[in-house]
Order: C-alpha cells, then structure tokens, then sequence
C-alpha cells in the first residue's frame, strides 16, 4: 500500500472514536455520516455504523466534520541569520492543531554547500522528538552544484522526499543562476519531484536594499521598499518560463502580491504545470503596517516576499484560490521574537524574515473566502488540505474523510467568531501580526491520528507523537501531464543534403573569455570586476602569470570550419 | 536686402535650435567676405524662373549655387584656410559630369560652381532691376577665384554648422546645396496630412506651403498629389558587425544605399565593440567607416559588451562629446556579451544619469546555452536547431525582466528586435502599467515567420537565422503589426545584418556557429505600408509615426528629423502607396545572393528620396555618392523618454518613517562566523566539474587546507554588528 506507517516512534492512536451527526466535507461533496476511527485510522463512515462497545463518542452536531489542514510551508527549524525561530516542533505543531491543522511540511534549510542528507536528519531527528503533529519535509537547495544530484536521487528515493525549493533570492547566499534552475528542474524532473521557487530577483533586491540604505532609510519600511512586488512578479514569470523549457512541474511558494499571481494565473492558462501557494499572511493582510511607528509592530511583519503595500490584495488572492487558480495555502510560518527581530533594528536588512500563521491559516480562509461567499465549503477543503496531499503525493492517506485515511479529523464550527491575539495564541512569541483580528470559523475538535487533541478549547499534544510521512515521486497530480508531454516534445532535426556551397574562411580569432560573471548565481560580494583582458589578439595588453580561469577549458570548437570527414563527399544540395 | 533675405529664408521660424548655423547674419558676412558682397544677390532673386531652373535641372543634379549663397550668409572666412580640400571622389565625379553638360572649365573641382554660376547667370535675366543690378555685378565676378572662395566658403559654412548643435561630418564635403521645389504633394506628418509644396535649399526645408515665392533655378519635383513623408530612419542595423572575424557583406555603402532605395534617409547603425575592446576606439572605426562610405545620414548606438567600472568614463565621454545617447547590452550570448541582473542594474543606472537610452537585447542566455547544448546532443545541427534553442518564452521572459530593471531603476528601456507575439504583449502590458517602454519590431518579425527554419534547403534556412528568433507562429507579423498600429510598439528598425550564404556556412555543421542577421534595410518601409496601412491597420500618419517620427523623437532627433517642416532636415520621400513590386535578389541594391523575403510582394514604394536636400533616388535609379552621409549626433535625455522619468524621480520621495528608537531587548547572536561561500564561477563552462564548494567549517567536519582560489575575496564581517556604535546608550522611548 502506499501508506508508510511510521518508524520508530511509540504511539498512542489506539482509542477508538466515533464522530456523529456531522456534516462531512470532503472536497469533492458533503453528506451528513457518522465516522468510525480505530488505531488512528478511519475504520468507516455512514449512517448507523456497528461499533464496538466501549467507543468514545464525539458530538459534531451543528458542525462540520473536514479533513485536517496540512500547512505546505513551514519554517519551524531553519535558522535565520543564526537565529533559529522562537517556535520550534513543539510550538509550532502545537499551535498548527489548535488552528486545525494536522500535518505541516517544513523546509529543511541546509547551510550552503553542506551535505543535504546530513541536514535532512538533522530535521529528522528534531521533528521526531519534538513534533506534535505528522509531518513531512521539503528540502531546499541553498546552493546547486553536480554532486548533489546523487544526494536529491537518495532523498527521493529513500528518503520520502518529493519536493525541493530552489531559490531565486539572497543573493550571495541561497540564489541560484538561471542555469542552475535549469539544471535542478532538469534533475528534479527525471526523479520525479517538484520543484519549489523562493521567487524574487535577489539581485534587484540586493541593489535596491544598496539603495534604500543609502538613502538613510534603515527601518523595516525599508524591506518593503527594497522588495517591490515587481520584483517578485519578474522572479515568477522567470521560474516559468525555466520550467517550461525544462518541462518541470513548478510550485510557487509565497505568493504575496496579485501581479505575481496574475502571472501564474496566466501561465495555467496557457497550460503550465504550476501551482501557487499563498500563505495566511497575504490572505489576511496586506502591508501597511510596515510604516506603523512601533517599530517592532512594523518589524514582525517583515518577510520575504513582503506583504502588498495594495489593500485589495487579500481579497484578490482569496478570489483566485476560490477559483482554482492558486491552489494550496500553507503559513510559511517563521516566527521571530521582538528580541530577534531587534538584530536588524539598524539595519532591515537584518531583521530575521518570517510572520506567524500556522494557528490562523484555515480560520482566516473561512472568513475571508468562505464567509464571504468566495468559495464553498468543498473547496475551503480543497485549498487548505486536498490539493496540497495530491500535490505532495499523500493523497487519499491526508486530505480525505474515507475508509482507510489517516484519522486527521477537523470538526469545524461555521458560524462563531474567534479573536486572534498575542495573549491567546499558542506561539511564544510576543507580537500576532493578525492581533484583534476576528475571524468567522475555528476547529471545536481536532482529532490527529486518531486521537482527541483538541476539545473545549484544551490542547492537549504529545511531544513526538508526530510521525514523519514519506512522499513518494511521481505524483500523479502533477507528473501525468508532465510524462504526456515529455513523450510529445520531441524536437526533430530536418533532414536534408549537406551543405556543398562555399564557406567562408574565418579568421582564427582568439575568442576571448571574458572574465566578468554573466549570471545570477551567487558571487563574490566583494571582487571587482575587471574588464577581461584575455584576448591578446585585439588588444596589446597580456597577463601573465596563473590566472583565475585557468581552469576553465578554453573553448575551441568555433574555429573548426572543416570538421573531419566534412569536406570530402559533399555531394548533393537538395 | 538684408531684409528681403532673411524674409524667404525665414529665419525667425526656424527653431532656436537650428538658428545657429543660419543666423549668423548679414553682418559678419560682410565683414568676412566683403569683397565678394555683390554676389549677394543672388539671394535676392525670388522669382521662379522656370527657364532657369529648367536650365539648371538640364545642367546636373547638383548644382552648388543653393549652397553658395547661403553659405556666403555664413561666417566664411575665417575658416577658409582649415578648409579641407575639396578632392572627394565621389565629388569631382559629380562635379565633373554637371561639367560636362554646362561649362566645359577644366578645374573640375570647381565645376560645379561653374554650373552654380550658370544657373545663376540665368535666374539673373529678371526683370527686377535692383536686382538685375547685383546679378550683373555678380556675373563679372563669376571668375574661378571667387567661386573658390565660394566654395571654401561652403565647406566652411558647413563647418559653423558641425561647431553648433549638429555636428556635420568631418571630412568629406558635400553636395546638399541643391534647390528643390516639391510640387503638389500631399505632406504627411505623424499628425496631420496637407496638400503644400516645399522648398528646400541647402538641405534643409526652408519653406512649407502653397504659392510659395521661391528663387529662380529650382528644380521642380512633381509630386501629383502623392505622399510626401519624411525619409525613413532605421534605428537598427548592423553594417560592421563582426562575427568571428566575419563582417557583413553590406556595409555603410551597400547597405545605406540600400535604405536610400527603400525609402529610408537615415540610419541608426549598432557599434559592437568585442568584449575587452574599447568603446571609443570601436566608435571611432565606425565612424570612420561610415563617413567614408555611408550615403545617407547615420547615427551610432554604442553596445555594452561587458559590465565594468571601467566602462563608465567611456560612456560618459560618449554621451557627453560624442553625441551618442543609446546603448545596447545583452541579455543574451553567455560568456561573450551577456550581463547578469545586477550588471543590468547598475548599467540601467549609470545610463539613466547620463540622460541615455537603454537598448535591450532581450533573450535569456543562460537557458539558450542549456538548450542549445541540449539540442547538439540530440544530434540537431541544422538551422532548425535555432529556433528550437531559442524559444519565444525566453525572449518574452527577458522582455519582462529588462521592463522590471526599468522601472526599479526608473529610466526609459527600448527593446530591440520584437520578434514575438509574446514579447510584444509583455511590452503592451508593460505599458498600460505605464512602464517607461518602447518596442521595436524588424522588418523580418514584421513580414514573414519562422516556418523557413524548416527549409530543406540549408541555404535558404539558415539566411533566417538571426537573435531572437521569427516566430514560426504564423500570426505573427499580424499580431506586431496590430500593436504597432495602436502605439503599443513604437519603432521599425530593420535589424540588417547580412551575411552572404558562404559566411552562413561556417555554421553549416553547427547552426551555433551561423552567422547571425537577416535583410531588411530595403524592405522595411514597403511591408509597413503593404501589411499594415493598406491592410487597413494603420493611417499615413501612423505609418510616418512607426517609420520616421517615433525613432526620432526617441532618440532625440526630433524636429530635425522624423518631420517635414521649415527648418527640418530635408530628407523627404515621396511614396507612392500603389506601386506593387516583388520582392527578389536580383533586384535589390543589397550585395546579398538572396532575399528572405524573396518573391514577397510589396504595395507601396518610394518614387523619389531626398536626402540631405538631394535627389538620391528617383524612377528607380539611385545617384547617391558614398561618403555623403553625416554623423548626426544626438544629445542626451531625450524628452519623449525622459520627461516622465524626471517627473517620477522627483514623485519617488522615498520615505522611511520615524520612530522612537526601539529599546527592548536585543537577541545576542551567537558569533558564529559568517561564511561567504563562493559558487560555482558563473563562468564555469559545461565540461569542467568543480567539486561543491564547501567551506562552511561550522556545520561540517570537513576542512580545507591551504590557500583557497577565493582567498583574495574579502570576508563579509558586517551581518555581525549587533549593537552598532551609539545604539545603546541612549535609548529612552518607544514610540
């Protein structure tokens, strides 16, 4: 079967429940059954189930019974800056199912140019011990080079890994060069995997925080200015068209703004394999509070992309998640402390990046998008739990109220209110970007692996209950189209006689390689670009010595104008 | 009689700016020339003496005496004795054929005074006497030694003229000192079309209207009711592109003359100097090229190979004294000329401050070398492989990349060679978000597709090679056609660039190595017209905006070019729209063996170009001289690009917000020594596999010894300033 059970890990999944009288809500219909859940499994569903004696009831009356959200983008360990995030595992699974959500993916963030493998059980080992929820992991590429292909084939193979970010952003850090994207989707789409985008143009950013900086502006007003939606938009648009060319299926993370998108709304249309993700905070705000005269007020919110400075953009993004546009939400929650965030309180460039979330994600979508009229309950289910399984090939294990998921069960109220603030909230940090925000809809019961961890608004987790939950490659979601269209792009050549004309001598021109770096990859921040003085035949300058592309093979194969067996039976023109 | 002169030639409605080499009066020419001021009559003659000028259209096509006498208007004398010697080739050939027909003098440099001095002695019979007067006074100076001086004089007018806003060219006289009336021509201008005659004298156009009172000696065009539009300007060829060490077949001579026969006055030519070269230097070869063999007007844009400090003061000097105010760089051509995003950054930067405009060759080059490789592996070595390398996507994704630089850096950007539908509709977004963005189809985007990638003639396939790519979707040149009509493209520039088929055959195992560049110099006016104005997409006066106007607005050439009007530049085309030829190689001016529009037809058609106040084309015939062409320098900050940009500079109050000091705790960060760990060298060819830099000590137990190949790069050691100097101490509030 294609449900991995868990490891190694001891657990207590086995009381037996049944839910009744709700309304289930998967995202394809509604019907009103009670379920049956044994060993943290659904056991069945319907109407007058036989169950054994002995079997804890829960009352779902009013309410609706859904699958339990997955957050698709967490950041619960990746250091920032040196700061690790005030939340950890604990806090942050902790928080995820007092909103509803029963399974998160994180980001594992290797530092550039360490082993992936070793991060990944690194990320293992702490989520195994600490995590209260099941969980799964992303893995991120910090900076690509050949050998780490063998290293993404073994996480994808036996590791249960099945998607990897990429990033386009933090220039000198992470960015990787268009050829680099190239080649990673090029790898990822031979394994099987989907490929992640951080999308923004590190290299705009970096020029503008220059900028912004020179212009004394040191506030978090400044990260905003620095990281102009445009820029955003340009990185999206780019990372399509990467994608197409390497017929890789492409997950934008973090949409924030509506001009991006608009640009992956647009490339759907024109039958891309691409899936946006928005998070909690750009669905349920926008970025004025940047400019708030609290600096540490305006300081949480900083992260990248930043929030729209635009107003409807919440709105706008909840319309296209509505209709099947954007398709996933996850939080992309990365919590700092006030004391943390105070690092860059000089300097917004080093304010550590993130916004909380994971509590608020799928109370945020139901009054803004469900509330409202957007879009119905079935899709509310789609956009926080069923796409992002199918997606991350998980798919009917989450996502799904059926004989044989996993027991993750939200029993969801429709009609009250609930209030966010920083004293309510389960995170340990002071600030709740969406403090007093009142949202229609929140989780009465929450039910992970089977077992009660929410009731009567007591949380009650188990540190290292979660499992992790290995994602094979090939999701069909995604890869069908994908393995369809590799067959069909066959570029074929044109037959035809050889060329007999006459060809032109070149000249041997030296071809001269420049030494200026042409792309966006990361690069020394701190080396002059001279101009290239290597072609000695235009220019009366030489250098001598070793120089720093020695390495480098010359190219030569220009020159060659006769190739061997070329010239002599050259017989028809056709 | 300074009087009457300065009534025709009509010197207080000339622009301020083109006073300068015209104004200079009465007086000084007197002071300087006092000797020869009886001639000055001859600017008194207004009569049209249609024997006269009859005489003189028998007599040559270049009769000198419009130039004379404006010249002498001039400060001459002063600058005589620098005067270069009037012994051009291509003059006294001139010169010597109006000898032949008129005066048999023997100097034959000076012949063609002779002739100016004949049609003068005719436009004299007048029966004005005060004028008759001078005219006689001036017949019996009508001696060879006066119109040496006369000549010098010329020669020295035009020198005044390069001293002042434009500069002239620099060493080859020329024959521009013809009088021509265009007769009963419909004008057609970028806003508005009228029936009037003009008059042009000296080059330039000096009167604009009906009945006009013009000197006797003119020569009579008969327009007969058909467009008179201002001559094309192609504001993108490539006549000295090298390639390899290849340079094109058609170069300033044939390809000018080419443009002369299509239609087009003037040329925008692209100085591709190789990386590493310098700019100047590469500016001075074109220049030197062009101004020995272009027969119409140019301009230069420069091309930025490479990003460097150093660049810098070569451009300044190139903005500031060499007159030129665009600049090419290259998204494209990895390894050789393409800049990275924060070189564009910084280039878009620099060239705002210079008051430039920043021309983008708009192709991802780091996915077309991936692809290319991609497709040589798969055995595709055909022309085909071209386009297969080259998707549209790439180019549209460039497009939109280059837009997003322009408006982080806020400076007008110009995207050269619009070969997609794709790319042309990011541009139009663009600018309906009010990007400051202009968009130049060519001729080969604008009138066929890319289907001939597909030849099987190798030949014919690979003469379509050219970056980016035709679009083999059909509906392409439509679709172009159709923005350009709404003014969502601006520009059509030709992008010629020709190699013969045996040069295109250094790539005939490697379609990598093709010589890259299609025709189309020739072309260009005539599909404009075929596909969009008769099609019914656009009016005469669009097709003028696309063709002309645009390009010399953009580049700061406008009124001087782009527009028929008094004080204009007098390059004028009279365009008949119904005259349908067929496109072949055998007819064309290019050198080229083929045509990649080759058995196209074509409605419209030039009848007969003026450049420079010159006849250069006429009943199929062309009569241009090479080296005639001047470089026209072009000043920075253009106002249709720049405006905008100014105003927004001043709106972009970029302000950050104050606030009390944050005085709450700070997270100590552990001093954990920042690693700047160096990437794989973008540089980095396929074949060479470095080993994954790993120099983050902290994290793994491996370890590097020995000196590093990065070594020299200094570490950053900023990020770990946590309390920067003065940040505690004074913490009080929070706001």
């Amino acid at each position: 079967m294609s449900f991995q059970g868990k490891k190694n890990i001891p657990r207590l999944t086995s009381d037996r429940l049944i839910i009744k009288g709700g309304k289930i809500v998967n995202d394809d219909q509604s019907f009103y059954a009670d379920v049956y859940i044994e060993d943290g499994v659904i056991k069945q569903i319907g109407e007058n189930l036989i169950v054994p004696g002995g079997v804890k009831t829960v009352d779902a009356y009013g309410h609706i019974v859904i699958p339990g959200g997955i957050d698709v983008n967490t950041s619960l360990q990746a250091a920032h800056l040196g700061m690790n995030p005030a939340d950890d595992f604990y806090h942050g699974t902790r928080a995820a199912l007092a909103g509803g959500t029963t399974m998160i993916i994180d980001h594992v963030l290797p530092e550039p140019g360490s082993s992936l493998l070793a991060a990944y059980d690194q990320w293992r080992d702490i989520a195994d011990r600490r995590s209260c929820c099941d969980y799964s992991l992303h893995m991120d590429i910090t900076r690509w080079h050949e050998g780490l292909a063998e290293e993404v084939e073994a996480l994808v193979k036996d590791k249960g890994v099945n998607s990897f970010l990429v990033f386009m952003a933090y220039k000198d850090k992470y960015q990787s060069s268009d050829s680099q994207i190239y080649e990673v989707f090029g790898v990822l789409r031979d394994m099987g995997a989907i490929a992640q985008v951080h999308a923004e143009n590190g290299d705009i950013v970096e020029e503008e925080q220059k900028r912004i900086l020179e212009l004394g502006i040191t506030g978090p007003e400044g990260h905003v200015l620095s990281h102009p939606e445009e820029v955003e938009t340009e990185a999206v648009y780019r990372a399509i068209t990467i994608a197409k060319q390497a017929n890789c299926p492409l997950y934008i993370t973090k949409v924030m703004s509506r001009q991006a998108a608009d640009v992956i709304a647009k490339a759907r249309k024109k039958g891309m394999v691409v899936y946006g993700e928005p998070i909690t905070a750009s669905l349920g705000m926008d970025g004025s509070h940047y400019w708030s005269k609290n600096w540490a007020k305006a300081a949480a919110f900083v992260m990248s992309p930043p929030l729209s400075q635009d107003p409807s953009t919440p709105d706008y993004l909840n319309s296209l998640l509505a209709c099947g546009d954007l398709q996933v939400t996850g939080s992309a929650h990365s919590t700092f402390s006030t004391a943390q965030k105070a690092v860059g309180k000089d300097n917004f460039t080093l304010i550590p990046e993130g916004t909380n979330g994971i509590e608020e994600r799928m109370s945020i979508i139901w009054d803004k998008a469900v509330a409202t009229g957007k879009m119905d309950e079935n899709e509310f289910v789609a956009v926080t739990s069923t796409n992002a399984a199918k997606l991350f090939n998980i798919y009917p294990r989450k996502g799904r109220i059926a004989v044989g998921s996993d027991a993750d069960l939200v029993i969801w109220n429709t009609k009250e209110t609930k209030t966010f603030s920083a004293t309510t909230h389960n995170l340990t940090v002071e600030l709740n970007i969406f403090e007093g925000m009142e949202c229609r809809g929140y989780p009465v019961v929450v039910i992970s692996q089977g077992r009660i961890v929410l009731e009567g608004g007591q949380l009650n987790v188990i540190e290292g209950s979660g499992r992790f939950v290995p994602r094979k490659a090939f999701p069909d979601f995604v890869y069908k189209r994908i393995k369809a269209r590799s067959r069909m792009a066959d570029a074929r050549g044109v037959p035809r006689g050889n060329y007999d004309g006459p060809v032109h001598d070149v000249i041997s021109v030296t071809k001269s390689v420049p030494s200026t770096p042409t792309t966006r990859g990361p690069q020394c921040p701190g080396k002059t670009v001279m101009a290239a003085g290597r072609n000695l035949h235009q220019s009366g300058f030489t250098l001598s010595g070793n120089q720093m592309d020695d390495h480098i093979p010359r190219r030569t194969a220009q020159r060659i104008v006769a190739p061997p067996g070329g010239r002599s039976n050259i017989t028809s023109l056709s | 009689m300074s009087d009457c002169r300065r009534e025709w030639n009509r010197e207080d409605e000339l622009p301020v700016y083109l006073a300068g080499p015209i104004t200079t009066g009465p007086t000084q020419r007197q002071k300087h020339c006092g000797m020869f001021s009886s001639v000055e009559g001859a600017f008194d003659s207004k009569t049209i003496d249609f024997e006269a000028s009859a005489v003189s259209r028998r007599g040559s096509r270049t009769p000198r005496s419009g130039s004379r006498e404006r010249i002498l208007d001039g400060d001459c004398v002063s600058e005589t004795a620098s005067v270069r010697s009037p012994n051009s080739p291509g003059n006294r050939e001139d010169g010597r054929e109006s000898v032949e027909s008129t005066h048999s003098s023997g100097k034959d440099c000076f012949s063609g005074q002779n002739n100016g001095k004949a049609l003068i002695t005719q436009s004299g019979r007048q029966p004005y006497p005060d004028r008759a007067v001078r005219t006689r006074s001036r017949d019996t100076e009508g001696q060879t030694g006066s119109l040496f001086l006369r000549r010098l004089c010329s020669s020295a007018g035009q020198d005044s003229m390069s001293g002042t806003g434009y500069q002239g060219k620099k060493s080859i006289p020329h024959l521009t000192s013809e009088r021509l009336l265009i007769k009963g021509g419909r004008i057609v201008n970028d806003d508005q079309s009228f029936y009037a005659d003009v008059y042009v004298e000296d080059g330039l156009i000096k009167q604009v209207g009906e009945n006009l009172i013009v000197p006797g000696g003119v020569k009579v065009v008969e327009a007969e009711g058909r467009m008179v539009i201002p001559g094309g300007i192609d504001v993108n060829t490539c006549f000295q592109r090298p390639f390899l060490g290849v340079t094109p077949v058609d170069d300033f001579y044939q390809g000018t003359r080419a443009a002369v026969a299509g239609g087009t006055t003037m040329i925008i030519d692209h100085v591709t100097p190789q990386p590493g070269d310098s700019l100047l230097e590469a500016f001075e070869t074109w220049q030197e090229a062009a101004d020995r063999k272009s027969c119409c007007d140019y301009s230069l844009h420069m091309d930025i190979p490479q990003w460097h400090e150093g660049v810098k003061e070569e451009l300044e000097l190139l903005v500031q004294d060499k007159g030129i105010n665009s600049f090419l760089v290259y998204m494209a051509y990895k390894d050789l000329y393409q800049m990275s995003d924060t070189q564009l950054y910084e280039a878009f930067s620099y060239l705002k401050e210079l008051g430039a405009v920043v021309l983008v060759h708009a192709e991802n080059g780091d996915l077309i070398a991936q692809e290319q490789n991609k497709i040589l592996d798969m055995g595709i070595i055909g022309p085909e492989g071209h386009p297969l390398s080259r998707p549209e996507e790439l180019e549209s994704e460039a497009v939109f990349r280059a837009i997003t630089l322009g408006n982080r850096v806020n400076c007008p950007v110009y995207i050269t060679k619009v070969m997609s539908k794709s790319a042309a509709d990011t541009i139009s977004q663009a600018r309906k978000k009010g990007a400051v963005v202009f968009g130049e189809p060519i001729t080969a985007s604008l009138a066929t597709d890319g289907s001939h990638y597909w030849s099987k003639n190798w030949a014919k396939a690979a003469a379509y090679v050219t970056s980016p790519p035709l679009s083999p979707d059909p509906t392409t040149p439509e679709h172009l056609h159709t923005l350009l009509a709404c003014g969502d493209l601006q520009v059509v520039g030709s992008a010629h660039c020709a190699y013969s088929t045996s040069q295109k055959a250094i790539g005939k195992d490697n379609f990598t190595l093709i010589p890259e560049g299609t025709n189309g110099v020739e072309e260009r006016m005539g599909f404009v017209w075929d596909k969009a104005v008769a099609m019914g997409k656009m009016d005469e006066n669009q097709f003028v905006a696309v063709t002309s106007t645009n390009a010399a607005k953009i580049f700061n050439l406008y009124p001087r070019k782009g527009r028929i009007a008094v004080g204009s530049d007098a390059d004028i085309v009279i365009w008949d729209p119904d005259r349908t030829r067929t496109i072949t190689a055998k007819l064309q001016q290019s050198a080229l063996e083929y045509n990649i529009f080759e058995g196209m037809e074509c409605r419209g058609a030039p009848l007969l170009v003026v450049s420079q106040g010159k006849v250069v084309y006429e009943e199929g015939k062309l009569h241009v001289q090479q080296g005639t062409g001047r470089f026209i320098s072009r000043k920075p900050f253009p106002d249709y690009g720049y405006q905008r940009v100014k105003t927004r500079n001043n709106m972009i109050g970029r302000q950050g917000v104050s606030r009390g000091m944050y005085d709450g705790p700070v997270y100590d960060v552990p001093a954990t020594p920042k690693y700047i760990t160096p990437a794989p060298s973008a540089k980095t060819s396929p074949t060479s596999h470095q080993p994954p830099p790993i120099r983050n000590l902290h994290q793994s137990n491996f370890s590097l010894s020995g000196a590093q190949i990065d070594d020299n790069i200094p570490r950053r050691s900023g990020h770990r300033i946590v309390n920067p100097p003065g940040g505690r101490s004074n913490i009080t509030n929070l706001g």
